[in-house]
């Protein structure tokens, strides 16, 4: 099985050189630790910095200076800020080439919910909806299963969805998956994961296909 | 050029009543025009509508108004991270129109702009389009977005000259230019105040607009 740092360094490995890239909050933080040092990619902030940089020493902080989890932050040489309008230009007219996101669930057309509990959590979308109505690929960075151990991999989802048909590939605990047209196609599973605990795991369409499944390499 | 300067914040707020439409800057706990907010907290304006991207925290921007109980309705993308704000919500106090946060600054954006409304692909699907017109472009649908304006708009830059052109500092920039100019009477504040010539017009080309009124009161630092 895979733990958070585990599932950010498999989605880095699906960073490519060139690429600019909006990283969600939580497990798609991360991925920002594990991008490889032989490829070039910008990290784009929606409240309005394209090259973001790592955390600052302490003692180095600015607070005018946060990404959209509002940590404090830093910018790296060719950085450059704008507003809010024209950092959802940017994300809405798709210069963004890959956008990494949390889920609650995921449903086997790729639509995607991460934003409301009704009767319980009521925070907003932020920049989610925008995001996954414009990003040319979305990942996202999940647990397989809530806390109450209930597939997050689903037919069609239960609570208030974000965007619909947007989801490329899901990364868990478990397994990485590409969304097909009729369901979870899976692609890699975790170490020590057999493809019967990823069956049990996934309450929409498995697609397994009729070949050895790797494990996820991760180093 | 007009001197816009006005001498303290309760001067910037005296035209402020009771049901006013406010749009005030910030995401997160940056750039937020603190001062402002103080001045609006003392003039004690209530039903309040207010637009912003966060509704601040429990003692600090917005969360301040709402403690005061002088916002009827917020409008806003992302609201966590407030105690108060979510107990008015569930009790019904308090009116909540949440929306996506890029359609927020270009509906924002729009009304400044002198432009309606506008389509955009955010929220097609999803509860966000209820009610809306759909209209499809190429392949894909979108839905119809109206401008947002207001009576009073609060931005928090980092420079300022007597004639209201400002400047912003990193991340504190994000809703702030576009509120300047959907707002009727816009209320800058600014951590420094310069005469006019001093801010270098090619270097800040790019960087707004004008305000009507002027706070001089100097943020205080953040922790």
């Amino acid at each position: 099985m895979l733990d958070k740092n585990q599932i950010a360094k498999r989605i880095a490995q699906e960073l490519q050189d060139g690429f600019y890239v909006n990283l969600g909050i939580g497990i798609p933080t991360l991925v920002a630790n594990y991008i490889s040092n032989d490829i070039d990619v910008v990290l784009q902030s929606e409240n309005g910095l394209l090259g973001m940089g790592p955390f600052p020493f302490e003692g180095k902080e600015d607070p005018d200076l946060i990404n959209a989890g509002k940590q404090t932050i830093t910018t790296l040489d060719g950085s450059v800020f704008f507003n809010s309008a024209t950092s959802f230009s940017m994300i809405r007219g798709e210069h963004v080439d890959l956008t990494v996101l949390g889920a609650m669930e995921v449903a086997e057309n790729g639509d995607i919910a991460n934003w409301k509990i009704p009767g319980k959590m009521v925070k907003g979308m932020g920049g989610a909806m925008d995001l996954v109505a414009s990003a040319k690929n979305i990942i996202v960075a999940m647990m397989h299963t809530n806390k109450a151990g209930d597939s997050k991999l689903l037919s069609k989802c239960t609570l208030p969805i974000t965007g619909i048909n947007c989801v490329k590939k899901i990364v868990t605990n478990l397994a990485v998956l590409d969304v097909v047209e009729n369901g979870f196609m899976l692609i890699e599973r975790a170490p020590g994961v057999s493809v019967d605990m990823i069956k049990k795991a996934t309450k929409g369409n498995l697609i397994v296909p009729e070949r050895e499944i790797p494990e996820i390499k991760i180093n | 050029m007009i001197n816009k300067v006005v001498n303290n914040k309760e001067e910037a707020v005296k035209g402020i009543q009771d049901n006013m439409i406010f749009m005030l800057g910030g995401f997160g706990l940056c750039g937020i025009p603190e001062n402002a907010i103080a001045a609006l907290v003392k003039s004690n304006a209530k039903g309040l509508t207010c637009i912003s991207n966060n509704a601040g925290v429990d003692d600090f921007g917005l969360g301040l108004l709402l403690k005061n109980r002088q916002i009827k309705k917020m409008i806003s993308s992302y609201v966590g991270e407030n105690a108060e704000f979510e107990r008015q919500l569930l009790s019904g106090e308090l009116e909540v129109d949440l929306i996506p946060q890029g359609t927020l600054a270009e509906r924002i954006r729009a009304g400044g702009a002198g432009i309606p409304a506008f389509f955009t692909p955010a929220g097609y699907g999803t509860e966000v389009s209820e009610g809306k017109e759909v209209r499809k472009f190429g392949n894909k649908m979108y839905i119809l977005e109206n401008c947002l304006k207001a009576d009073y708009s609060f931005v928090k830059a980092w420079k300022g000259d007597t004639a209201g052109n400002l400047i912003y500092k990193g991340t504190a920039r994000n809703f702030n230019p576009m509120m300047a100019m959907a707002g009727k009477i816009t209320v800058a504040e600014v951590e420094e105040l310069v005469e006019v010539g001093e801010l270098d017009p090619i270097k800040y080309i790019l960087l707004e607009f004008l305000f009507k009124e002027f706070s001089r009161e100097r943020i205080m630092k953040k922790e």
